[in-house]
Formats: structure tokens, C-alpha cells, sequence
């Protein structure tokens, strides 16, 4: 049986990638952030999943204005780096897990979440930079990725409450899958930052520790965050911290915490990561 | 009906008012994802840009690179940002732009934690003083 085993939230700043793209992370800058990322990598090293679904917002890359959905899951066989106007990052093409994915979309619309299903997508730093962030520069990802995008960007992203009670879904279906694997759920974006308007720049160390302690103390009490709060606090760009509830959605109600960091700034965001043992 | 989120100050949330606004905007800096356009807008910006509908003050806004108007008339950061990378500029670049200080000021204010929340929270809050 399928059984899931870790939830892992933290930021994916594109910025963060491009220092590990370009050699940085021991730059005085970087190397405070890479310091408190280096655990987790020890950790999960030892902690090894044979699947991750990857909780993450595309920005403008495989997705569009065009057509927004709410929640897409990712069920090709493999998904490539995105070029985001850079040019793609070199980092490992992800393998697919077509099996685990399909059955998740369909436990999931089947009890009454209605996933878009996407059968071709690139991945951006949404999904790459929490895999570079975790596994650090292997030749290949350790491990097949489902991604699974939320919209934050279009106002309104889907509400706390949704957001967690599909993580709840997501371990159902997980309970529900017959072949013997260890998945891992991370949920990615945030902390707070806010990078439009006169009001750029905005970080609330304060809210984002205080969101962290939350996780493990009482998840159900950030099921009730508003939109407007998230914006207001945590900045516009802050709300995506929403996708860290459907991993928490995802993890039993007393799942242990092993690790939680937090370091400003990364670029223009408060950076955080958590890791949360089923 | 005004919106809970208006009050936040310097603040243009992505609603469906914004993005009915912003659309052809938005769609052409998508645009710049893919490498023969960028080549293309490269060779010839405004003729490039004339193949999308957007507005005159939108095209003035792309073409003086005004990233604070960009976004009032409709822009999105994420869209937007995509111009900032055709220029090989920042989101510090483009931060900076957006809220009226030099680069090097935002980068320091960013270092030193950020922008403080107090103060930045309402527009009603603001007025009170």
C-alpha cells in the first residue's frame, strides 16, 4: 500500500534557483539560507520518497491568462523545465509517475474535487526550485514527480479552507492506491513578499514564523485565513502560502515536526521551510 | 461595491476588473517566453508590439519601460516581469521602480528585512495617521 511519509513546505523564489544554477550558495548572501537548507537535504536523503507531489503555482509558463484553472494535476510521463525568458534552467528533465497520477485525479473528481488534468506540461521554478532546494544538483531528480498546480494569481485563488481540505483528498487517495510506495508531499510559495505597487518589498517575519508554529500546533486554525488577511499581511504575492495547506491538509493532524527554518530575505521574500513527518 | 482588499495601500490586486483591463498587456509579455519573439521584439520593439491590441497609454507605458504605470493600467508582475528579464533587469530592478527609490536603497531596505508591515497595513489605518 501507498503511504505517505513527509510533507515539506518552503519557498521557491526563482532567485534561489538561480543561485544554485550559478554557484552562489556560499556567497556571504546565500550561504546563510544554504546553511539552514542543509538539514533538510540530510534529512530526506535518509527519509527517501519514491514519489513527491509538488504543490506550486505556474507564473506564466505552462499556463496562461488564456485559461485559468484552479487546480491542475500533472499526469505525463515527464515534464521539462520551463523557459521562463531566461531560457530553460538545467536541471534534470522530471519523470512522471502516469500510474499514481491518474489514480489521483480520479479518486479526486470522484469525490467531488474537479482537477484539470494536464497531459502535457513544463515545469517552472514553482516546481524546479523546491526540487533543487531539496535534492540539491543530482544528474537525475531521486524520485518521480507529480506536479500540481493551484492558481494564486488570478484573484481569487481557491480559499485556506479548500486548499486544506483537498490535502485531506490527496491522503485519501493516497491510502487508497495499491502499489507499495512512499510519497512525499511538499507545498511550496511564500512566505510573505509582495513584489507589485508602491507597497514591493513588504515582509512580516512575524506573520511567517507565527504561520510556521502554526503548522504543527493548530492547522485547523489556519483553515479560517481570508484572502484579504493573507494579502494584507503577508502581501500579495504571500497568499500563495495557501499551497502549504494542502500539504498540511495532506499530513495527519499530529504529524511530528523534524525541522523548521526561516531566513529574510531571499531577494524580496521571507523565506521558510518546514518538514513535517507523517 | 468596493472590495475588502481596496484598502490596502499601493496594492492593484489581480481581479477580473484588472484582468479585463490588462489582458492584451499581459498576453504580449507572455509572448516573451519564447526566444524568436524576444528576437523579434529585440529587432524592432514597436512594430513588435503592434501586432497586439493593447492600449496607446499601455504601449507608451511598455515602450518608457513605466513598470508602476504598466501595472495601473492593468499589468501583472508575473506578466510584466518578463519584459524585466527581455532587459536582464531585477524583480529588485522592477520592486525599486515600482515604489519610487534607487535599486541599490530597495536592495539595503530588503537586507534590512523588508518593508514593515506597520503602517503599510490599510489605507483607512494611513489616514488616521
Amino acid at each position: 500500500m501507498a503511504k505517505l511519509i513527509c510533507g515539506v513546505g518552503t519557498s521557491h523564489v526563482p532567485a534561489i534557483g538561480a543561485a544554485i544554477d550559478n554557484g552562489k550558495t556560499q556567497d556571504a548572501y546565500w550561504k546563510p539560507l544554504f546553511d539552514g537548507y542543509q538539514p533538510a537535504r540530510d534529512w530526506i536523503k535518509d527519509n527517501k520518497p519514491d514519489v513527491v507531489i509538488v504543490v506550486f503555482n505556474d507564473h506564466a509558463s505552462a499556463f496562461s491568462l488564456k485559461l485559468i484553472p484552479t487546480f491542475i494535476i500533472g499526469v505525463a510521463p515527464e515534464f521539462k523545465p520551463a523557459d521562463e525568458g531566461y531560457g530553460p534552467r538545467k536541471v534534470p528533465t522530471a519523470q512522471g509517475d502516469p500510474d499514481f497520477a491518474w489514480h489521483l485525479a480520479e479518486h479526486l473528481i470522484l469525490n467531488e474535487f474537479d482537477m484539470t488534468i494536464a497531459n502535457e506540461m513544463d515545469i517552472d521554478h514553482g516546481c524546479t526550485v523546491p526540487l533543487s532546494i531539496m535534492f540539491g544538483e543530482p544528474e537525475q531528480w531521486p524520485c518521480k514527480i507529480v506536479p500540481l498546480c493551484v492558481n494564486v494569481i488570478q484573484y481569487p485563488a481557491p480559499t485556506a479552507k479548500r486548499c486544506y481540505d483537498l490535502g485531506r483528498e490527496i491522503r485519501n487517495a493516497v491510502e487508497a492506491y495499491g502499489p507499495d510506495t512512499k510519497v512525499a508531499i511538499f507545498g511550496t510559495g511564500g512566505m510573505s513578499h509582495q513584489l507589485q505597487g508602491e507597497r514591493a518589498g513588504l515582509v512580516n517575519a512575524d506573520y511567517d514564523q507565527n504561520f510556521l508554529r502554526m503548522l504543527t500546533s493548530d492547522p485547523e486554525q489556519l483553515k479560517t485565513l481570508s484572502h484579504v488577511e493573507l494579502m494584507r499581511e503577508a502581501g500579495t504575492e504571500g497568499i500563495e502560502l495557501v499551497m502549504w495547506l494542502i500539504m498540511r491538509g495532506a499530513m495527519s493532524l499530529d504529524a511530528k515536526e523534524i525541522y523548521s527554518f526561516y531566513h529574510v530575505p531571499a531577494s524580496n521574500t521571507g523565506a521558510g521551510l518546514i518538514i513535517l513527518e507523517d | 461595491m468596493p472590495k475588502d482588499y481596496q484598502d490596502i495601500p499601493g496594492t492593484y490586486v489581480m481581479d477580473g476588473r484588472h484582468c479585463r483591463l490588462g489582458y492584451q498587456l499581459n498576453m504580449f509579455c507572455l509572448s516573451l517566453n519564447e526566444a524568436a519573439n524576444r528576437e523579434a521584439f529585440r529587432a524592432d520593439e514597436g512594430a513588435y508590439l503592434a501586432q497586439y491590441p493593447v492600449t496607446p497609454a499601455q504601449r507608451t507605458a511598455v515602450l518608457e519601460r513605466d513598470w508602476l504605470g504598466m501595472l495601473q493600467l492593468g499589468g501583472n508582475i508575473y506578466y510584466t516581469f518578463k519584459l524585466a528579464i527581455f532587459d536582464g533587469r531585477s524583480m529588485q530592478y522592477v520592486g525599486a521602480a515600482m515604489s519610487g527609490v534607487t535599486e541599490d536603497s530597495f536592495r539595503e531596505m530588503m537586507i534590512a528585512g523588508g518593508r514593515s508591515v506597520e503602517g503599510n497595513r490599510s489605507k483607512k489605518e494611513q489616514a488616521r495617521g
